[in-house]
């Protein structure tokens, strides 16, 4: 079990490489035969994370050093800066892995059913593994050439999963635009890589954060880093993509996107935190992504309000959501300076964002499949011809209940719990933010009404007379994501102490980071 | 476990939760106790629209068009502005992209 613990952050991110490659063999046996390799591979997967997450909750920061004597070996003997490849995860990283792993399992029982009959099935398993590897990847490289490397794994695959529909001619769009926004962003992440390799010959996070000396040079690749990782998490104004490929992406696959962009948001922070760390002015930066936060907030929930289009209108939310988790974040890095008001109400600021990165993944990812659960049935995403179909989709209507009253910050669901933390400490940093924040609950709680009405309540129209509710495997993937859901919101102190406390502190205390591969910080 | 406390307030769902049970279970009593002459099915309940024929049930729902329809036609002007820049054109979101980083790293060479 030792050895198991040891090299679990590796075999989290090989497992679903080599799955990625073997599934096309062994969809030659048949569908069933894939379909249960790839729930087997997955279950072994999300064990292999819990067990890590364990681990880590009771020991700390785990290093794992490829190629080394030892796997938690970082600096080989004779060596001042780690040359390995490695993987370093801490409180924030397992809890990127957690969310990942979660909406994953989900999506993937969900789309058992849901593909039922179409082509290509072994090219989006394929791909769906490897955006889960390139995600994972991302959240546990130690170093910055790897980040560049897992983000470039997850954006191809993303594209390949977000036109996977050939048929429809706005879903091979939405692919395009998603891979010329991912490559543009990678590669101005790598020129940022090439800006620090320069200055500092090592690659390593650990090790560029206890050189770092905020010259001209590393302001220009913070702002290259902040850029790229701010249009891949969809911030406004860099979101307008996100409708475009939120909306065509197939069951499953919108939720893996949107975590892909939770994951983008991960590297913002953990760049801006780890690798820039006490170096910068936070309170400046703190500011810049207030105003984002507070920008995403306003006019993703304007924007969806307005929506027809049940997906466009999820995809608009998730933007407004985004904004929540910016904002907390955000107050959270103004005050990391100030020691006083970082304990008074910045620590929970960050709790706050980092609560709703989760909240987040989950009841956007379920309404995202109630969504397409609705265009499974009825071939239709416009909420204009829709009408009386909680009649015959009680489950669906029910989940959609849930995850609506979740995003608009209902009590006892886990969006309030988060919620509350946001509004409560962003309210002594500045009341105006906080007002803004509730606002924007409001408006989304207005948005979904409009919804719910349009969609699931009225008299049955004559068209969908004959729907049914959809299968069992959409139903199960649903319900995952409706359980958590529940389970965050009446245990929100359970989960703000077990992970999200742990991700706060790992994101504050840089020197942690760093002393796990550098040795004591001088 | 339940609880969410932190310095300068307290979240407890499950209280929450029991206070939402026990006004439920008063609604009910509440309601119990109301007009017994209530009829189903019967004239009692038949839509009443001052005399203008009720059309069928199909076509009394509300589109999602018409939904908060004031609520847009007061702030068109707002929404004129937002949906200018969403053109749908990679180029235009790319021309944002080059904007925003160039902001960004103005306001952090400006401010070190």
């Amino acid at each position: 079990m030792d050895s198991l613990i040891t090299h679990s952050p590796a075999l989290i991110v090989a497992l679903p490489l080599v799955a990625a490659f073997a599934i096309p063999l062994i969809s030659r046996a048949g569908p069933r035969v894939r379909n249960t390799f790839s729930l087997v591979i997955f279950g072994l997967i999300t064990f292999l994370v819990a067990i890590l997450a364990m681990d880590v909750h009771s020991v700390g920061i785990h290093v794992y050093t490829f190629g080394a004597t030892a796997a938690e070996l970082a600096l080989p003997g004779g060596y001042t800066v780690p040359v390995r490849i490695m993987f370093e995860v801490d409180g924030m990283s397992i809890f990127m892995g957690l969310i990942i792993t979660i909406v994953t399992l989900a999506a993937l029982i969900y789309s058992l059913h849901f593909l039922k009959g179409q082509t290509g099935q072994a090219r989006f398993y394929s791909l769906m593994m490897l955006l889960y590897a390139g995600m994972m990847g991302l959240a546990f490289t130690g170093d910055m050439f790897n980040l560049f490397v897992f983000l470039e794994i997850a954006s191809i695959a993303g594209a390949g999963l977000a036109a996977y529909r050939t048929n429809m001619a706005d879903a091979v769009e939405g692919g395009f635009k998603y891979i010329v926004i991912s490559a543009v962003s990678a590669l101005l992440v790598l020129f940022a890589i090439g800006i620090l390799y320069a200055q500092y010959n090592v690659l390593s996070i650990a090790a560029l954060g206890y050189y770092m000396q905020y010259t001209t040079l590393d302001m220009m690749a913070l702002g290259l880093l902040g850029g790229a990782f701010l249009m891949k998490l969809a911030a406004v104004p860099l979101h307008m993509w996100a409708p475009d490929i939120y909306t065509v992406a197939p069951a499953g696959i919108t939720p893996m996107i949107y975590t892909s962009s939770a994951a983008a948001m991960y590297a913002l922070y953990r760049v801006t935190f780890t690798l820039y760390g006490s170096a910068i002015d936070t309170t400046t930066i703190g500011w810049v992504v207030i105003i984002l936060g507070v920008l995403s907030m306003f006019v993703g929930v304007m924007m969806a309000v307005h929506q027809t289009d049940i997906k466009r209108m999820m995809a608009y939310h998730a933007i407004s959501q985004e904004g929540y988790m910016l904002l907390g974040v955000g107050v959270g890095l103004a005050v990391l300076a100030d020691p006083g008001a970082l304990a008074s109400y910045g620590r929970d600021a960050i709790s706050g964002g980092i609560f709703h990165i989760i909240n987040n993944a989950l009841y956007k990812g379920m309404l995202f499949l109630t969504a397409e659960a609705i265009f499974f049935r009825i071939g239709t995403r416009d909420l204009n011809r829709m009408g009386g179909l909680g009649h015959r989709m009680k489950w669906t209507a029910g989940f959609f209940i849930i995850g609506a009253l979740a995003i608009s910050g209902i009590p006892p669901f886990n969006g309030f719990a988060s919620k509350l933390l946001i509004y409560e400490s962003v309210l002594r940093f500045n009341p105006i933010l906080s007002v803004i924040a509730m606002f924007v609950s409001l408006v989304t709680l207005a948005s979904f009404t409009k919804v719910f009405y349009s969609a699931f309540t009225g008299p049955e129209m004559p068209a969908y007379k004959e729907v049914k509710e959809v299968p069992k495997s959409m139903i199960i993937g649903m319900a995952i994501l409706a359980a958590c859901i529940i389970f965050f919101g009446i245990f929100p102190g359970l989960v703000v102490n077990t992970i999200v406390a742990p991700a706060t502190d790992a994101l504050i205390n840089q020197a942690s980071y760093i002393n796990a591969v550098m040795g004591a910080v001088p | 476990m339940s609880v969410l406390a932190y310095g300068y307030a307290v979240w407890a769902p499950i209280v929450w939760i029991i206070a939402l049970v026990v006004i439920g279970v008063m609604v009910l009593i509440w309601r119990s106790r109301g007009q017994k002459s209530y009829k189903k099915g019967t004239a009692q309940t038949d839509i009443f629209l001052s005399g203008v024929k009720v059309p069928p049930e199909e076509q009394r729902h509300v589109k999602a068009d018409n939904i908060y329809w004031g609520f847009f036609e007061a702030l068109k002007g707002l929404y004129r502005a937002m949906m200018k820049p969403h053109t749908g054109i990679v180029n235009d979101y790319l021309l944002w992209f080059v904007a925003i980083l160039a902001i960004t790293i103005l306001i952090l060479v400006l401010a070190s």
